[in-house]
């Protein structure tokens, strides 16, 4: 009889686990999101990606306690001004290196890494803050299943981006243009597509999608300079898993990230603090077993 | 007849010795004697990325976690063993090394990019593998050496030489070694194997050069470079912690070889000289922020001049020069060809 309710308690704690998992693997998934629309567009990294996504954090934090705005005011307008910071980012800093050789773009965005970390801390200190939630942490009972609202806003803003951002690619002209640019620089700009705007526009959008991200992040943490470290390698094994070029892949593979994080961390005991290494032991492993990754293309070289 | 750069590079090197063994003696004060024992350690270590990145063209985001298996060998090995700081250096050398052929395995499957990717991975999760086996590392708290300036030769208790000074001329030693070493490396038909992988694998692949060999060599001799740094870091320090050896530290080392100049032999000295002193003054600048310092400078070079402050020297020196060797074969470094004199001779 005991043993039947550890049994029923446990297959709960699963689900639980599961949709806590679900939640943090939808954060993931968007910043993982943010790294394969860059790569998409330049077949190049971003590793300033989480950094640029936890400054736009603080400025979301600066605009709610300083000028007191409204949550819902002061996300769509951080969403906005991040956009906007990743066009400027890529028509500033990132042109003039736009077809250098692989390294160079990784050193360039290492150096963004360095100044937006750097900025942060500069501005807003390396005093540990607390970042409202817009959703009550208070459970819900589904079935004898205890799920938090906060875990459910999650779930549903992240689809919400990742189905936005879908749509802008699948059924907007702009989403097809840049479709193109990528694929098909030399042609689109015969057919009067602006390759240079699009790439710009690809890296707005990941600062978007990055800066949703991180606003998410920071209540379920604390927000500091390097709230987005950890995230950061998690939306790498995230893309990694999935397949650095393919959106589906990089929202399959956060979510399965997150899912796998939120289990081994409750069920193996004593190994929530290598969660990181674990992070580094899967990215090793998939790109030696599968480097194309769950969705993506294996990539082939031709001498 | 000398060439212009050679004269040039003998000159200064000559120059440096000079100023490198007399400065603590006459010159530096205790504190900044310990400042240049870091500088000669981090030049080690930013040796062994340019090998693997600047040479081989595998790039490593991940060193650091190599100086974390050195500096903890040495803070355990003299704390629980009580070996003297130096008897602890090979010991140092040879797990690091062990450390970079384990990571070279994995790593003959991963290029370029992904490569970056699984390396800066690594590094991002070394202080939580310290933190985690808290019983060897002492977690968090770290481990402070006590005796770490004590010399086996009894020089420093005879009053000859302050700690400083033997930590000074104990990590610069070891520089020049390593530097000698790794500038024979580079002459023969190794570092040919290396340039050769870097400017094409396939084509490498088809002159006959193994893979497999030559990566995970480079790999094992950038670790052990970084492993001995990591120990001659610990020693200055008197103490290890997980964040001694965090990503600022990766960036650190990536950021000092491009600065310095990848694929360039003396890059190294002038990218560890910046690593080292950049944060003290920068300290003024932006209120200790030196990771802003890094960003912008690591950025400018990349525009103004990517082969770094000595393929600029090089460059300039070697202006002459260049349309010859232009049409002859060109050296290349990692950022495509280069005129003269980055690479010293083939």
């Amino acid at each position: 009889m005991a043993t039947d309710l550890f049994l029923v308690a446990s297959v709960q704690g699963v689900i639980q686990q599961v949709v806590f998992g679900l939640a943090t693997g939808g954060l993931y998934a968007s910043l993982a999101l943010a790294l394969v629309l860059i790569y998409r567009a330049m077949e190049t990294l971003n590793f300033a990606q989480g950094e640029m996504a936890t400054f736009t954090t603080f400025i979301a934090f600066s605009l709610l306690v300083y000028l007191h705005l409204p949550y819902w005011l002061v996300f769509p307008a951080t969403v906005v001004i991040a956009v906007l910071g990743g066009i400027a980012v890529e028509r500033v800093i990132i042109r003039p290196v736009e077809r250098a050789p692989v390294i160079t773009l990784v050193l360039v965005t290492l150096g963004l890494f360095a100044i937006f970390n750097g900025l942060s801390g500069l501005i807003w200190g390396y005093v540990v803050r607390p970042f409202p939630s817009p959703f009550p942490t208070t459970p819900v009972f589904i079935g004898g299943v205890g799920i938090s609202y906060q875990d459910l806003g999650l779930i549903g803003v992240s689809t919400a981006v990742l189905v936005l951002i879908w749509l802008f690619f699948a059924r907007t002209k702009v989403g097809l243009m840049m479709r193109s640019a990528a694929l098909y620089p030399e042609s689109s700009r015969l057919l009067g597509v602006r390759v240079g705007w699009m790439l710009a526009l690809g890296w707005g959008l990941a600062a978007g999608v990055g800066a949703v991200s991180g606003m998410l992040v920071a209540p379920i943490t604390v927000l500091d300079p390097n709230l987005m470290q950890s995230v950061l390698l998690y939306a790498f094994v995230a893309a990694v898993l999935g397949g650095i070029d393919s959106p589906v892949g990089a929202v399959v593979g956060g979510l399965v990230v997150g899912v796998l994080l939120a289990l081994v961390g409750t069920y193996i005991p004593n190994v929530q603090d290598l969660r990181l290494v674990f992070g580094f032991l899967v990215i090793i492993v998939v790109l030696i077993v599968k480097p194309g990754g769950l969705f993506g293309r294996e990539h082939v070289e031709r001498v | 007849m000398i060439s212009n750069e050679r004269a040039f590079a003998w000159g200064a090197s000559i120059f440096v010795v000079l100023i490198a063994l007399l400065a603590p003696l006459a010159a530096l004060g205790k504190f900044q004697t310990l400042e240049f024992a870091y500088v000669w350690a981090f030049a080690i270590a930013i040796v062994g990325v340019n090998l693997l990145t600047g040479y081989c063209g595998q790039i490593s985001l991940g060193n650091s976690a190599f100086m974390a298996v050195g500096g903890y060998t040495t803070a355990i090995v003299v704390t629980r063993l009580g070996w003297s700081p130096l008897a602890t250096i090979p010991l140092a050398a040879v797990l690091s090394a062990i450390g970079g052929v384990l990571l070279g395995i994995p790593a003959l499957k991963l290029r370029g990019l992904y490569l970056g990717l699984a390396t800066f991975a690594l590094a991002l999760s070394t202080p939580s593998l310290i933190r985690h086996f808290d019983n060897l590392t002492g977690g968090s708290q770290g481990i402070y050496i006590t005796g770490a300036g004590k010399d086996p030769f009894g020089l420093v208790e005879a009053g000859q030489l302050t700690s400083e000074q033997w930590l000074y001329y104990l990590a610069f030693v070891f520089f020049v070694l390593f530097f000698l070493f790794y500038r024979a490396l580079l002459k023969s038909d190794v570092g040919r194997a290396f340039r050769s992988i870097r400017d094409g694998e396939t084509v490498a692949v088809a002159n006959g050069i193994s893979l497999r060999y030559y990566k995970t060599l480079a790999f094992a001799i950038s670790a052990l470079m970084a492993g001995v740094a990591g120990s001659l870091d610990a020693m200055a320090t008197s103490y290890v912690g997980p964040d001694s050896f965090d990503a600022t530290i990766a960036l650190a080392l990536i950021v000092g070889a491009a600065i310095g100049g990848l694929g360039t032999l003396a890059g190294p000295i002038v990218g560890a000289l910046f690593t080292v002193w950049s944060p003290i003054y920068a300290q003024v600048i932006f209120k200790g922020r030196p990771d802003i310092a890094y960003g912008v400078l690591l950025i400018l070079i990349m525009y103004l001049m990517p082969q770094g402050v000595i393929g600029g020297i090089g460059r300039l020196l070697g202006l002459r020069r260049g349309v010859r060797e232009r049409m002859v074969a060109v050296p290349s470094t990692p950022f495509g060809p280069v005129t003269a004199g980055v690479d010293d001779e083939h």
